[in-house]
Parts: structure tokens; sequence; C-alpha cells
């Protein structure tokens, strides 16, 4: 099932797949950065941070339709805000209705803002979803260690991940188990509200025992509360001059969108 | 008479809930040996084996190498005694097979460069060569069985203990992997219902029924005694009248 979705194309060989994962987790914290404080006004500082963003989508060969897909998951969540916007910002009316005596008042300066949110959104998801097609996870947890995240959370994910996919089979055989014993839509809400909790209550169990085997396979290899592991990133000197490329393209981007909010 | 490399003394345990799981169970295992352990379910063999590298602990002596798995000696215990679990999904725990094969090592405190050679060699043991980088979620049953046994491995364990090595496998893995087995010159402790695995891998079997050990000794004899094999619920493979009877 889902594993195809989530690691297809980590397995590349271009320039940005075989950047330090380090080096790429923090350019994309950096570009979201730059998105999330560029002015609301300065369309042409969205527009090329749109374009870096994009040239290296092209420079990972990773379909583009593919990242951009990706990168609309997080759309719905934004927009729910942005789309509030237009009617609750002060500026000139540009247009207004009246359903039932109240009255919905569209500004010019809240539809610019909602533009903007949508922009941030999209172009900080964007970044993102490069970062996650283009790195495996666990390249991604090792620099996420080497950056100080703390422990715990960097392992919770990593075993998150691991059985994300054994827990998806669990649940699909428990489905393809009821599916077969039950004909047609199967019955009531109710019953089928129940039913459902049977399974989730079924899963729950199975995990929380499962969890406790993997405990004693820990134990049994030698863990003692802490978790090591194996040493492997390698900053090369590709890693120092891309980091400083982009570093360069940021600031400039930046500089450009102040100077473009002053006009 | 040297000492045994698995000393097992009147062994009692319950869990938690009361439930009796061992009863005064005594086993001695030299070194080199392979010893199957039959059973029904809940005969208590994954009980028996959760004391030998003291995640369970009972009342009598439990001694792997003339060492109690207490205390100090727990962690040069668990390094001698290679647990693997029957589903290597509990087993292999890590994002990749890199970093389970080489869990066992680091964690017991062996230094970087010597890990990556062992989780070379252990990789090769198991016939999986260069899979360093792959995920266990896409590999098969059998690929992770091998995997699960090299993470023991790489830990240079004395006594490889399996809990029912071939289950789930296809007559193809299956095979593959008794072929496995039988070329390890480690101590073995294995846990079974295919017998005919026993048969081949273990010239020695015990007998466990209701955390009891009912019969100890050599699996030719135990595994013809077809009254013995029936009233513990167990089958003989030699038993091929199912195929002939009409």
């Amino acid at each position: 099932m889902g594993h195809t979705f989530l690691d297809r194309y980590y397995r590349g060989t271009s320039l940005i797949h075989r950047l330090d994962p380090r080096l790429k987790l923090l350019a994309t914290l950096a570009s979201i950065l730059v998105a999330s404080s560029t002015p609301a006004r300065s369309w042409p500082a969205f527009a090329l941070l749109a374009a870096l963003i994009l040239a290296a989508i092209v420079a990972s060969r990773i379909p583009v339709v593919e990242v951009l897909k990706r990168s609309l998951i997080a759309l719905p969540f934004a927009g729910m805000i942005a789309l509030s916007l237009p009617f609750t910002r002060g500026g000139e009316p540009v247009w207004s209705w009246r359903p039932f005596g109240w009255e919905l008042t569209v500004t010019d300066e809240g539809l610019l803002l909602c533009g903007a949110v949508l922009a941030k959104a999209w172009l900080s998801v964007l970044a993102a979803a490069l970062l996650l097609a283009s790195t495996s996870l666990f390249d991604l947890l090792q620099a996420m260690r080497a950056l100080h995240v703390p422990a715990v959370l960097t392992s919770t994910m990593s075993f998150m991940y691991r059985y994300l996919f054994v827990l998806g089979e669990e649940a699909g055989r428990l489905q393809t188990a009821h599916a077969a014993r039950s004909a047609g839509k199967g019955g009531s809400l109710t019953w089928r509200a129940r039913v459902l909790g049977g399974m989730i209550g079924s899963l729950f169990i199975r995990s929380y025992e499962r969890s406790e085997r993997i405990y004693a396979a820990m134990l049994s290899r030698g863990f003692a509360g802490e978790i090591h592991s194996l040493a492997r990133l390698a900053w090369r000197r590709r890693d120092s001059w891309a980091g400083l490329a982009w570093t360069t393209a940021l600031l400039a981007i930046a500089s450009f969108a102040q100077f473009g909010a002053w006009h | 008479m040297t000492v045994p490399i698995i000393c097992v003394e009147h062994l009692t345990f319950s869990y938690p809930d009361s439930r009796q799981a061992l009863t005064d169970i005594s086993l001695a295992v030299e070194a080199g040996e392979k010893v199957a352990i039959v059973g029904p379910n809940g005969a208590g063999k994954s009980t028996l084996f959760l004391h030998l590298n003291g995640i369970l602990s009972g009342q009598g002596r439990v001694e792997i190498a003339g060492l109690a798995p207490a205390g100090k000696a727990l962690r040069a215990v668990r390094a001698k005694v290679g647990l693997v679990f029957q589903d290597p999904d509990d087993q292999l725990f890590s994002p990749t097979v890199l970093d389970d094969v080489a869990f066992g090592p680091l964690h017991l405190g062996c230094p970087q460069s010597e890990v990556r050679d062992r989780v070379v060699r252990a990789l090769a043991a198991v016939g999986m060569t260069g899979c360093e980088g792959l995920m266990p979620h896409h590999m098969s049953l059998g690929e992770r069985k091998r995997i699960a046994i090299a993470t023991v491995l790489a830990m240079q364990s004395e006594v490889l203990v399996l809990d029912e090595p071939s289950a789930g496998l296809d007559p193809r893995a299956r095979r593959n992997l008794l072929g496995l087995l039988k070329t390890l010159p480690q101590t073995m402790l294995v846990a079974s219902h295919d017998m005919r695995l026993v048969w081949d891998l273990c010239p020695r079997t015990v007998i466990l029924d209701g955390g009891r050990l009912v019969a100890d000794g050599s699996t030719a004899e135990l595994l013809r005694d077809a009254a013995l094999m029936e009233q513990h619920g167990l089958e003989s493979p030699l038993d091929w009248t199912w195929i002939t009877a009409d």
C-alpha cells in the first residue's frame, strides 16, 4: 500500500539526492523562513522563490507534476484560514453582498493578504515536498539528530515510520476479514460504528502487544535506555558550494522582497 | 565434564496475572549442541527463551557460560545469547537493514568501524550481502527472517535461540533457511512446530507441555514414539499413514 507513495523517489542519483541531508533540511527551513517573511505585496519575490524551488525540483529529476501534486495537500488547511481574510480585513471595498440582511464585504487589502497567505503556504509546502521526496526519511532523521532535535522525537518518528506499514497491513487484513463476512453496505450506522470501534480497539491491543515484543527484542540486543546509531553523514565540498549558492539566492530574494515593499 | 553453556535448574515462573508458565524446568546444553524445544502452543517455549537472557526472571537458577543473567553480568549474557523472535517485524525495528544488524553490536559497545565489519560479515553469512540500504517493509518474509538471524550473528553470540524459525515460510524459503541454520556452528535452541525441521537440524529434542519438561532425549527416539507425540499434541514427521490411509 502506502509505501510506494512515501518512498518512491528518494533513491535517485541527482545532485539534490546526493547532497548532505543536514544541508537539505537547513536549506528547506531557510526557504520557508524567506517565504513567510516576504511582505504581502512582493509578488515578484514570491515568483522568484517559486522559480528557485522549481529549479531545484527540476535538478532533482523527480517528475515536477508529482512534487506539485504533493505540495497541494496542505492547501486546504491554509485555504481555510486564507478564505476568511478577504471578508475580515479593513480596506477599500471591492465587492459586497447582502444575503438576508447580513453584510459581506470583500476588501482589496483582504484579497491581497489572502493571496499572500496562500502563496507563502504553498511555497513552504513545495520546498518541504521536495525535501521529503528526495531524502529518505531515515537520512532526514539523522540530520535532525545532528541538528540536536531531541532523540525522543526522532526515535518516535523512526518507529512510527517503520511500523506504519506493519500496522497498515494489519488494518488491511481486518478490513478484508470484515468485508468477507458482510454483504453490501452492512447494516445501520450504529452497527457499523460498533464494528469500526471493535476494529480500532483490536488494532490498538495488537499494537500494544507488539510494542512489548519489540521492547523485548531491543533489550535482547543490548538496549539500555539510549539509542545509538552508526555515524554516516559526510559533509563534502559540494555541500558547502550548494549551501553557499542557495543562501546567496535566498538572501537576494529576501532583500528584493524588502526593496519591493517600499514602493 | 565441561561446564554446560546453558544451565537451567528448577526454574519456575508465573506471570503477574498468576498464570503458571513454567514449573520446575531443568535443562543443560553443551556448547555446540542443537536442541529442539517442541510442545503445543502455550507450553512455555517462548517464556523459557525470555529467561535465558534475563528479560524475564523466575525462581530457580539460570546460567549462561557460568553467568547469571542479572545485575552486572546482564549485558555480557545478552551478548552471548542471540534471541531471534518469531515475527521478524518485532526483531527488525529500525528503518534500514544496516541499522538493524548494527543495533546489537553498537549497543553492546563495539566501536563503529568494527560494527561495520560485523554487519558485512553477518549479512554474508545469511546470504544477504549488499542489502544494507533496504527497508524491512520492502522485503519478503524469508528475507526478513534471514536479516533477523543476521542481527544476532552480528553480536557474535555463542548461543542462538530461535523461536519458530520456519513459521510462515514457503517450502523454498524454508529449505534455504534450514540450509543456513545447518551451516551455523553456534549452540542452538530452536522452538518449532515444524517436525521435519527438528528432525533435520536438531539431534536432541526437549518436549515441554503445560510449562513442564516432559521429555528430553535424542530426536530420533522421541519423534519415533508415536504415543508420546500424540499425548503432547505433536506429530511425528515419520508418520506417513495419513497419505496411504484411505
